[in-house]
């Protein structure tokens, strides 16, 4: 059932160090900076029941309502752990140094977090959302019963990869079969008697795949990822929500691909499936000028070939509510006429 | 000019990334010419998000700003218990009132297409007269009375908090998983050709998402073919 890269990914964590923010500090000397293994998958504010009774002495009284910063821009909660850690630092900073806050929420730039119930519906409506992109509804989470959503729960917050397998197996949210791997095609597809020969055998040509891209576009060009610079402001990065259509017969279709079709502004050509390849058209070479330099591509902290097939990337990669996250920084293209 | 939508769209109850600003701007006219006592929606093109406007990928959204709402606290302290029971409901609709009025709260509405459920998603903030940004509460508790219900019983209809996808902003929005369902039953009514049938998507859609805020559509404006 679980592949050793789900494991990998599952086993994922990120070196913390974690130090109370200034104003909040109440003792000295200051307290010392809470050193906690955070696992890539999971979500910051789940480090409240480490953070809390480490750091309670030195809080001054008041109602607490836990948030991070990394060197002052406030991290957003909802975004898995290790994700933020590959967008945020281009050179990997281990031990990861972040900023504890209780008090001060800033309500205007985070939604809110209420603790771990905050966190687990979050979670739910990611896993609904990428229910609806793969089947087209999202009955099978709306309709889960109670045992099994805290359980699915529990075993994201607590990395248990078996019970996640076995309860997230009940959603039958297979996305691709994995021809690289001997993995078949997904039983779903084959088990639903209702469906009709036309509606099953377009239904196995064409997927839609879950896929958040975190995109920052760099204006200068840099060589090491030391020189990259840091962004201060989320407005810098542009966040994508769009799901991949991706076609499991005829064409090879690359992790390249993937982007480009996530990405028709840079990559015009990309939403025209029955286009002829770009070598066949005299227009499109001037073109090729202007298409961006893509300088990283992070996904789970690695960085896989462009040439890998997208399907292995999505059925070894995903996180636990079924989304890709896909971290990337582009060094943005001369604007044409120039 | 005639403005070609696709023929495919519409029929299971969602909506195309292309025929999205088509539609929304088809809205946006009727609106107007139908609606001229509300503020006009406007289209906010985002196509140079990404730091420039290439190759004419298109990329916005559907804004009205300072839609005003009387508040119904003074009717209910008034009233007290009978409230419920109450046939007329006056301040159910919205009314554009050209005053200083410290007793209502102006809603910012934006209209955004959402690419996982292939339908358009409602947006939106408030706030009161000195500027403050209301919080859910008194959001959900200036509702009118039968979409208060509705909220809080319904699994599928839910004011959550989200980010705004273009601003990074936190705004209100109604959660969207339900909504191509009640679209495909709601366009299947409709005797009227494909191309009709898109164009009417965002009125009929409009009609059952502006009625949780009390916000009727003139029949005119759900009549209308024109």
């Amino acid at each position: 059932m679980e592949t050793e890269a789900q494991k990998y990914v599952w086993d994922g964590a990120i070196p913390l160090q974690i130090h109370l923010h200034d104003s909040e500090v109440t003792t000295l000397p200051p307290p010392s900076p809470a050193l906690i293994l955070a696992p890539r998958i999971g979500y910051l504010p789940l480090l409240s029941s480490q953070l809390k009774p480490f750091f309670s002495d030195a809080l001054p009284p008041g109602v607490d309502t836990i948030w991070f910063d990394y060197k002052g821009l406030p991290l957003k909660w909802y975004i898995p752990t290790g994700v933020l850690f590959d967008l945020l630092c281009a050179e990997p900073e281990r031990p990861w140094n972040l900023t504890v806050h209780f008090r001060g929420y800033p309500g205007h730039i985070l939604i809110p977090c209420d603790g771990e119930d905050s966190v687990k519906w979050s979670y739910i409506n990611s896993l609904k959302e990428a229910a609806y992109i793969i089947h087209g509804s999202s009955k099978n989470v709306m309709n889960m019963s109670h045992p099994d959503q805290v359980e699915l729960w529990r075993s994201v917050m607590n990395g248990k990869l078996e019970t996640y397998n076995r309860i997230s197996s009940k959603l039958k949210l297979g996305i691709i079969g994995d021809e690289f791997s001997g993995k078949p095609n997904p039983s779903p597809l084959k088990g639903q008697q209702s469906v009709n020969e036309t509606e099953a055998t377009a239904a196995r040509k064409a997927s839609r795949v879950p896929v958040r891209l975190y995109l920052w576009i760099v204006d200068k060009d840099f060589d090491d990822l030391e020189e990259a610079p840091n962004f201060d402001r989320w407005d810098q990065v542009s966040y994508i929500n769009r799901p991949v259509e991706f076609y499991t017969e005829g064409k090879y279709f690359t992790l390249l691909d993937a982007v480009k079709s996530i990405l028709p502004e840079f990559y015009p050509g990309s939403l025209n499936t029955t286009k002829a390849e770009s070598k066949d058209e005299p227009g499109i070479e001037p073109e090729n000028e202007s298409h961006p330099v893509i300088k990283l591509l992070r996904i789970q902290g690695i960085e896989p070939k462009m040439e890998i097939p997208f399907s292995w990337v999505v059925n070894n990669l995903m996180n636990p509510d079924y989304f890709l996250h896909i971290c990337l920084y582009i060094q943005a293209p001369k604007p044409i006429g120039t | 000019m005639a403005v070609m939508v696709s023929n495919n769209a519409t029929c299971d109850g969602s909506l195309s990334s292309t025929d999205f600003q088509i539609v929304a701007n088809a809205f946006a006219e009727k609106w107007k010419k139908f609606n001229s006592d509300f503020p006009e929606w406007l289209w906010i093109d985002c196509s140079n998000r990404l730091g420039f406007a290439a190759h004419g990928v298109s990329d916005g959204y559907l804004s009205v700003q300072n839609v005003f709402f009387k508040v119904q606290s003074s009717l209910k302290e008034e009233h007290g218990e009978c409230s419920s029971n109450d046939y007329e409901e006056p301040f159910d609709n919205a009314t554009l009132v050209q005053s200083t009025s410290d007793d209502g709260h102006w809603y910012d509405f934006h209209i955004v297409y959402s690419s996982s459920y292939n339908v358009p998603v409602l947006y939106f903030r408030a706030h009161s007269s000195d500027g403050q940004l209301l919080n859910q509460d008194e959001i959900e508790k200036n509702l009118p009375t039968e979409s208060a219900k509705v909220l809080t019983e319904s699994k599928w209809t839910f004011i959550t908090q989200q980010e705004h996808p273009y601003l990074n902003r936190p705004w209100y929005t109604l959660h969207p998983c339900g909504t191509s369902e009640w679209m495909k039953l709601l366009l299947a009514g409709e005797n009227s050709t494909a191309e009709n049938r898109a164009e009417q998507y965002l009125i009929s859609w409009f009609s059952v998402v502006g009625q949780v805020f009390g916000l009727k559509l003139p029949l005119d404006m759900v009549k209308s073919d024109g």
